[in-house]
C-alpha cells in the first residue's frame, strides 16, 4: 500500500491544481481538459497499480513501466502539437490585428491632418450656437 | 493624383530600418509625376524610416512589430484592397529597383495578372554566383514550367499585380521565408493568375547593408527548394474578384 500512496497523492494534487486554475480562469477549459484527462488517468493508475500490469500483459509489453513511459511520450507529443497549433492560430490573428491597426492608424492620422487643415471650423461653428443659446433662456 | 489613364496605382515599399535610403527612393517615385501613390510599410523599424518616408510625401503604414517582407507586403496589399487600387507594384526602399522602370513593369499587366521585373533577362549586369545562383536557376526552371512562360528571375521583389493578384495574395498568406516571392507566385499560378516578366536593370544598393549575407547562400538553396516543395502542395485560393473589370 505504501508505494501506491505517494503517486496517488501526487496525481490528486495535480488534478486539484488544474481544477483550481480553471476555477480562477487562469486556464482556459480547452487546455485544462487535456490535463484533467491525464490527471484522471494518473489517479486511476496510482489507485489500482495492478491495472497497469494487467494492461501491459494484455498488450504484450514485458515491463509495465515501459507502457507508462510510452503513454507519457504520446501524451506529451499530443500536448506539444496542440500548443503549436494554437500558437499558429494566435499568430495569424495577431498578424491580422497588426495589419488592421497599422491601416487604421494611418487613416486616423490622415483624418487628423485633414481636420487641422480646415480653417478653424469649431470656434466659428460653435460661436453662433453659444450666442443664440442664452437667447431663449432670457425670455 | 489620378494617372492619365485613370488607373490608380499604388507603389508599395516595404522598409525595415531603411531610413538612409527610403526618403530618396520615395522622392524619385513621386518626381516621376506619373500619379502613383506611394505607400511605405514601415516593418517595425528602429530608426527614423517612418518619419523620413512621411516627410518625403509617402503614406506610411507603421506595423507595430517586425513581420518580414511578406508580412509588410500583405499589409500593403490589404491597404490597396481596402482603398480599391487597380494595380500595385512592389519597389525596394533601398533604391535597387530603378523607379524609372516602374512604368515598364506595370506595362506587363496589360497581358498578365502578375508582372515581374526580371534582373537577368538581357538587361543590366546584375550577377550572383554559387549556390544562390543554382537556386535561382532551378526555381526559375520549375516555375517557368508551371506558368507555361519563360521566367528567368522568380525571386525578384520588383513585381506588379492587378486586382486578381491582390485578392490572391490576401487569401493566401505565404510562409515565412522566401514566401513573399516563391510561395505566393506558385500559389498564384495554381489559382489561375497569368504571369509575365519584363527585363529591368538593377542598380547597386544606395545605402544600408544587404539582408542576405554571402555565407548564407547554401542555406538559401536548401530553403528555396523547401519553400518550393511546400508551395507546390498548397491548395489553390479562390479569388473573389469580378472578372472582366480589370
Amino acid at each position: 500500500m505504501g508505494n501506491t500512496l505517494a503517486p496517488f497523492i501526487f496525481a490528486l494534487v495535480m488534478v486539484a491544481i488544474v481544477l483550481e486554475l480553471v476555477r480562477r480562469k487562469v486556464f482556459r477549459e480547452k487546455y485544462a481538459a487535456l490535463w484533467l484527462v491525464i490527471g484522471a488517468s494518473a489517479l486511476v493508475l496510482a489507485g489500482w497499480p495492478d491495472l497497469l500490469a494487467g494492461v501491459s500483459k494484455l498488450l504484450g509489453i514485458q515491463v509495465a513501466s515501459n507502457l507508462l513511459f510510452a503513454l507519457c511520450i504520446v501524451l506529451l507529443l499530443g500536448v506539444c502539437l496542440h500548443l503549436s497549433w494554437e500558437l499558429s492560430v494566435v499568430e495569424d490573428e495577431n498578424r491580422t490585428l497588426a495589419e488592421e491597426v497599422a491601416i487604421l492608424r494611418t487613416a486616423v492620422e490622415q483624418l487628423e491632418s485633414d481636420f487641422r487643415r480646415i480653417p478653424q471650423p469649431t470656434p466659428q461653428a460653435a460661436k453662433p450656437q453659444l450666442q443664440s443659446a442664452p437667447g431663449p433662456c432670457e425670455d | 493624383m489620378l494617372s492619365p489613364e485613370t488607373r490608380r496605382v499604388l507603389v508599395i515599399m516595404p522598409a525595415w530600418n531603411e531610413g538612409e535610403t527610403v526618403g530618396d527612393t520615395v522622392d524619385e517615385v513621386i518626381n516621376l509625376n506619373e500619379g502613383y501613390d506611394v505607400l511605405v510599410v514601415d516593418d517595425g523599424s528602429k530608426d527614423a524610416t517612418a518619419a523620413v518616408a512621411a516627410a518625403a510625401g509617402a503614406t506610411v503604414l507603421r506595423l507595430p512589430f517586425n513581420m518580414g517582407v511578406g508580412g509588410a507586403m500583405r499589409a500593403g496589399f490589404k491597404y490597396a484592397d481596402r482603398y480599391n487600387y487597380d494595380a500595385v507594384i512592389q519597389v525596394d526602399a533601398d533604391g535597387q529597383h530603378d523607379p524609372r522602370e516602374i512604368a515598364s513593369v506595370l506595362e506587363g499587366l496589360t497581358t498578365a495578372d502578375i508582372s515581374i521585373g526580371a534582373r537577368f533577362a538581357s538587361k543590366g549586369d546584375y550577377k550572383v554566383s554559387g549556390p544562390r545562383h543554382w537556386a535561382m536557376v532551378f526555381l526559375a526552371a520549375v516555375i517557368s514550367r508551371l506558368a507555361r512562360t519563360k521566367l528567368t528571375d522568380v525571386t525578384s521583389g520588383f513585381r506588379a499585380g492587378n486586382k486578381r493578384a491582390i485578392a490572391q495574395y490576401l487569401d493566401h498568406y505565404p510562409a515565412e521565408y522566401l514566401g513573399d516571392t516563391i510561395d505566393s507566385l506558385v500559389v498564384a499560378i495554381k489559382s489561375g493568375c497569368k504571369v509575365t516578366q519584363i527585363p529591368v536593370a538593377m542598380r547597386p544598393r544606395q545605402g544600408g547593408t544587404p539582408s542576405h549575407n554571402p555565407a548564407k547562400s547554401a542555406i538559401y538553396l536548401l530553403r528555396s527548394v523547401f519553400a518550393l516543395l511546400f508551395a507546390l502542395t498548397r491548395s489553390r485560393s479562390k479569388i473573389a474578384v469580378q472578372e472582366g473589370i480589370a
